[in-house]
């Protein structure tokens, strides 16, 4: 009965993590980048100046703001810290359909910022839960994927008897059984955090995949659960002009009462330049897990203190915590290391789990005469999926610092290139042998990779030392980083025509066999 | 782990729609008679979850064994699925409407927990004896939550 179980859920795992496996993969890879989303956005937008206080970046923008939006719905005031580099602000025009605007600004000057136009580590963030998609297409597909991966996940854990055991059993050079051992093992290690990111990112989107308790309880209107769950007391505009009085001193008094090293992280106005003008100021993260920080509200026209955020209910409380656990901004650096090294595991386990699919059915397949077309398309979707998307990333940085500073619809442009290079290994890989594709990739992103400094310095004048003798945390840490991808992939397409070199009997089997397969995809059953 | 045992395991997971269970070596390769048509396939059922080629180590067959095998495989993906979300959803909106809570508090316990029922109904699905039982393990559980639902005494 026990096993009976136990090999029903390998075969759930098996096919569940395969169907999903390569946009899992991508999501995956985006995620981690995301951890350090800020500082690749520092990276790409090079200009930026990293400089003065969050008073003046609230003054600077509040300038702006003052000069586009003197009356108006609301404004938000998104401020720079210690890692985020940009100062962006949103607005909203007076009336029921006023138009949101958004504007990134010079820190200082509060200008329109010169700074070259980029989604900077946006891009990361964004693709991890929209794939490049339309809204709300691409959500909907990355909680699926993450559904089938949550059942993937509690079904290898039933998979697995010794798991304590084959965390510590790694056998290499052994084929299908390295594989299955890397695989073990990489899920095993980092086994909580798998199933803590897979479950708070369905939560991140919840209602959108489960509106249903919403659609009872409210007809629908979430804002209006969120309203009720997370108090934040709504104003009605008095119809009564009366000017916004200046953000700084409030964000003073909010420092003073937080403490300097916690600065406030966002400012909402409703109604600016109305008499019942409320300022919301939000503390920045470090406070707790939980995505919810400390607000303080003043009173927009006077700038008198109104009060501060009360506790939320238990639910409520949850959610915020789960959803900070998934972002992980409250994450000081060592820890926000750890997770991007968890991210990493992540990728490797779904890497070697879509490598040991094909592994595995490989010697069938050959013995039964030929490499079936579903066979053929995993192997070179795994190609494309794994090799083309490190390869994509490589070339997105390089648009970055390749096109023309001043090209209009630039930062489209940069996403353009990620999503043709994607594609462009796609048609390799359907038309190389898959080891050949393998090893290609491989190395052409390493190449990338390697190359990546180099363009940096021909077209920025940055370089490593110079980073490092002014200290550029950001600026030595990406290159390092890159280097050590390159190295790494290198390091693999090495192992991939070595291996290919160390088995010639097998060689012209599993060259020639695939392409056949695929020429003659309509003829056989699948 | 004796070798009745294993047989046992076996037996189970060879049924892709309920019915009754016969169990034979290499049924995979025999010819199905062609009375059988669907009406029988639906009935009786002696394939495994597993697919018999790789067992076999044979090419797959086109046998309509293979055809039963896919349609099981359907139908137990189509409940874990479709009615696991449909589980999920009922059992959101029985915890929004019964909870002795305020009204957000049960809704968001609801929505937040409904994605674990949706993780249980899925493994449910593969693991159960049959697929018919499969389906009904699901939907009696969703059931009781619409019940609920319906005499609940309302948000507060």
């Amino acid at each position: 009965m026990k096993d009976g179980f136990r090999q029903a859920m390998a075969w759930l795992h098996t096919w569940s993590g395969l169907v999903v496996g390569w946009l899992l993969f991508a999501i995956f890879v985006t995620g981690t980048l995301a951890y350090f989303r800020p500082e690749i956005t520092q990276w790409m937008q090079p200009e930026l100046p990293r400089e003065g206080s969050t008073a003046q970046h609230a003054t600077a923008a509040e300038r702006y703001l003052r000069d586009v939006a003197p009356v108006a719905r609301s404004w938000i005031i998104s401020l720079p810290d210690e890692r985020e580099p940009q100062l962006r602000v949103f607005w909203r025009e007076l009336g029921p359909d006023g138009r949101f605007e958004r504007e990134l600004l010079d820190p200082i000057s509060g200008k329109r910022t010169s700074a070259r136009d980029t989604m900077g580590g946006d891009f990361f963030y964004r693709f991890h839960f929209e794939l490049a998609m339309p809204n709300p297409w691409g959500r909907y597909l990355v909680g699926i994927c993450a559904m089938f991966m949550l059942v993937a996940i509690i079904t290898g854990i039933v998979t697995h008897k010794k798991i304590f055991k084959e965390f510590f059993t790694f056998r290499p050079r052994k084929g299908q059984r390295s594989w299955l051992d890397f695989h073990n093992a990489s899920s095993v290690l980092a086994l909580p955090f798998h199933l803590m990111i897979t479950y708070t990112g369905l939560i991140t989107l919840m209602l959108l995949y489960m509106p249903w308790g919403v659609e009872v309880a409210y007809d629908g209107d979430s804002g209006a659960l969120f309203a009720e769950a997370f108090p934040q007391q709504q104003v009605e505009p008095a119809e009564v002009r009366l000017p916004l009085a200046p953000l700084a001193p409030m964000v003073a008094r909010a420092e003073a009462r937080w403490g300097q090293e916690a600065s406030v992280s966002r400012i909402d106005v409703q109604y600016p330049g109305d008499r019942n003008a409320t300022v919301t100021l939000q503390r920045g993260p470090g406070q707790g897990l939980s995505h919810e920080t400390d607000k303080l509200r003043f009173a927009g026209a006077s700038g008198e203190l109104l009060g501060d955020s009360g506790a939320l209910a238990p639910a409520a409380t949850t959610r915020q915590l789960l959803y900070g656990l998934h972002v992980a901004r409250f994450a000081p650096e060592l820890l926000r290391w750890f997770f991007f090294v968890s991210g990493l595991t992540g990728c490797l386990m779904i890497a070697t789990g879509l490598v040991l699919w094909t592994v595995k059915r490989r010697p069938q397949q050959l013995k039964s005469g030929g490499v079936a077309f579903g066979h053929a398309l995993v192997e070179r979707l795994n190609v494309a999926a794994i090799a083309g998307l490190p390869l994509a990333i490589i070339a997105f940085f390089h648009a970055n610092r390749l096109l023309p500073v001043d090209m209009a619809q630039r930062a489209d442009w940069e996403v353009r290139v990620f999503l043709i290079c994607w594609l462009a290994t796609l048609i390799h890989a359907l038309m190389r042998t898959p080891r050949r594709a393998w090893i290609e990739q491989l190395l052409a992103a390493a190449i990338g990779c390697l190359a990546l400094p180099v363009v940096n310095l021909l077209t920025t004048g940055d370089h490593l030392p110079a980073a490092l003798m002014r200290g550029d945390g950001v600026a030595v840490g990406f290159d390092l980083i890159v280097l050590a991808c390159g190295a790494a992939l290198a390091l693999v397409a090495r192992a991939v025509l070595q291996r290919s070199k160390a088995v010639p009997v097998q060689e012209p089997q599993s060259t020639r066999r695939p392409s056949t397969a695929l020429t003659n995809a309509g003829a056989r059953p699948g | 782990m004796d070798t009745s045992n294993t047989q046992n395991a076996r037996r189970r997971l060879r049924d892709p729609l309920g019915g009754v269970i016969r169990w034979s070596q290499g049924v995979c390769n025999k010819p199905r008679p062609p009375g059988l048509a669907v009406l029988g396939r639906l009935t009786s059922s002696t394939v495994s979850l597993h697919s018999c080629s790789s067992a076999a180590g044979r090419p797959r067959p086109r046998s309509s064994a293979s055809g039963r095998y896919r349609l099981a495989v359907a139908s137990r993906s189509l409940a874990a699925i479709v009615g696991g979300y449909a589980c999920a959803a009922a059992f959101a909106v029985a915890l929004a409407a019964a909870l002795p809570l305020s009204r957000s508090e049960a809704v968001l316990w609801g929505t937040m927990l409904s994605f674990l029922i949706w993780s249980l109904a899925a493994i449910w699905a593969f693991t159960a004896r049959s697929a018919s039982r499969a389906w009904l393990g699901i939907l009696l559980p969703a059931a009781v939550f619409g019940a609920v639902v319906l005499f609940a005494p309302g948000p507060t």
